[in-house]
């Protein structure tokens, strides 16, 4: 046990983390901008983003459509539930619709692209990085930012709303299948009311939320995969952290978005 | 020519590099020596600027390389090649993509022309018709091979060696040691060689410095450091564990 673990020193231990997720932060909004600044040179690159969309796009497909149908599914039981004798069934194509495509296609399939998309680009940089091969680019000349970080950052915010768009409509397939075969519901009742209660506002607020949540799980797997440090572990390190930051962030940043999209942005 | 006055570098707690002073002639290869956890990667990782002294000046060509921003300073390392340690191919190309990265950053060549010369440079290290491999699929031996020609896929002026023959066996170890000179003789560039393997050291060495406890201890020539009387070189050329130098 290190001397400044937890149960010896709380104060100490508190105050180091405290240092340490200031640091973070600060090195995170440093490689933030060193994106931004390397962005038009990297987007020159295009081999390399289109590389990167297929890896985080297309093969995170068949996961995406997976879990959205049995979110869908799990949201047209749930409805059904709750609606019990209190709100007429013909409203839960409309809820499934919109808590879908505000809040559960969104959050949820960021959650799931988070984890496999985050891990994986932390455990190749962190691979890379404890293995030289990012010495080596800087070696080389290329600088790494560019190289490596603008394809992956640029690939996730291209790929992760179209992620969002495809796992709403399967979620809306998988409620309608439920809601006709299991709850008693019509098609055309189910149908009605996606079409009585879909705003393309509640479209559009799901959709710039993943942008930014696209954004967010680029830079997290690869801030933590290029700190990483040590051998085997210090990338598995990297990849948790990669992950559990991504996820955290997703959430909080969810909460703010929908407060500025709901009360400001699309407020009327 | 590449010079070191007075660097100094401290990791941690560990002072790796004190008052570090050092000349490198153009057109020959030093070979720095040294125990393990002596600093030489460190060395070597500053002269091509992936670390920054805390201390002192490193010139390359009259150009204090500390000193310059990001821009001059990937100039200034146009003119290296560096092969490390583990190679440090890049897994997710191909042999010959990797050949081909830095050529394609940095010179304007059509197509044909740049696979005539990934082809040629994997010719120098005696790895015809390997374009398509990739590194997973390559021996230790063939991959520090394939990290060479890399090293020396823009021309450069000079080329860092990490520790080049670390982890083969003899026979390929010779080989390395080979290549080395031929590429020398061949391109007439300024070679650094960081090893703690001796008979690598006086095959592919026209200078030998020993670095010791962040210092340099010693420089002159193969024959010079065989026949010194400095006790702590002696002790590090004839691998005692007694003498000045404390083995653990």
């Amino acid at each position: 046990m290190s001397p400044d673990s937890a149960p010896t020193r709380p104060i100490t231990y508190v105050w180091g983390r405290v240092g340490d997720w200031v640091a973070d932060v600060g090195r995170v909004t440093l490689l933030v901008l060193e994106t931004f600044r390397n962005m038009v040179r990297g987007l020159r690159s295009t081999r390399l983003v289109i590389d990167q969309m297929h890896i985080i796009g297309v093969q995170s497909l068949m996961l995406v459509l997976i879990v959205s149908l049995f979110v869908g599914a799990v949201a047209a039981v749930q409805a059904a539930y709750q609606f019990a004798s209190v709100v007429p069934l013909k409203y839960i194509g409309s809820v499934i619709l919109r808590s879908v495509i505000i809040e559960l296609g969104p959050v949820l399939t960021s959650l799931i692209v988070g984890g496999r998309v985050g891990a994986a680009i932390a455990a190749e940089l962190g691979t890379m990085r404890v293995t030289e091969q990012i010495d080596a680019l800087e070696a080389m000349a290329i600088n790494p930012v560019r190289y490596l970080v603008v394809p992956r950052v640029v690939a996730s915010i291209i790929m992760l709303p179209i992620l969002v768009m495809i796992a709403n409509a399967v979620a809306i397939f998988g409620g309608y299948v439920v809601s006709v075969t299991t709850v008693g519901v019509s098609t055309h009742t189910y149908v009605q009311g996606l079409q009585d209660f879909f705003y393309m506002k509640d479209l559009m607020s799901g959709l710039i939320k993943t942008l930014f949540f696209g954004a967010i799980i680029g830079w997290m797997g690869c801030y933590h995969g290029f700190r990483t440090e040590g051998g085997a572990e210090g990338v598995g390190v990297a990849t948790t952290r990669a992950v559990v930051s991504a996820c955290v962030l997703v959430l909080i940043s969810d909460y703010v978005l929908a407060n500025v999209l709901f009360r400001f942005i699309f407020a009327k | 020519m590449i010079q070191l006055e007075g660097v100094s570098k401290r990791l941690g707690t560990k002072q790796v590099l004190e008052d570090l002073s050092l000349e490198l002639p153009t057109g020959l290869t030093t070979v720095i020596l040294g125990r393990s956890g002596t600093g030489k990667s460190v060395l070597l990782k500053h002269i091509i600027g992936l670390m920054h002294p805390d201390e002192g000046r490193i010139v390359v060509d009259g150009e204090d390389i500390a000193s310059l921003d990001e821009n001059e300073l990937n100039r200034v390392r146009r003119r290296f090649g560096m092969l490390f340690q583990g190679a440090a191919l890049f897994d997710s190309l191909t042999v010959g993509e990797n050949i081909a990265l830095p050529m394609r950053e940095h010179l304007r060549l059509e197509e044909a022309e740049l696979q005539r010369r990934v082809a040629e440079r994997l010719s120098w290290v005696g790895l015809e018709g390997v374009e398509d491999m990739k590194p997973s699929s390559l021996s230790g031996g063939m991959k520090k091979r394939v990290g060479l020609a890399r090293a020396v896929a823009i021309d450069p002026a000079y080329i860092l060696y990490d520790e080049p023959t670390t982890g083969l066996d003899p026979i390929m170890s010779d080989v390395i040691n080979q290549l080395i000179r031929s590429i020398q003789q061949r391109m007439n560039v300024t070679s650094v060689v960081v090893t703690h393997d001796l008979h690598s050291a006086w095959k592919v060495g026209d200078r030998v410095a020993l670095l010791h406890e962040g210092r340099v201890q010693f420089t002159g020539t193969p024959a010079e450091a065989e026949t010194t009387s400095d006790m702590i070189v002696r002790q590090f050329i004839e691998g005692r564990s007694e003498g000045p130098v404390a083995a653990v």
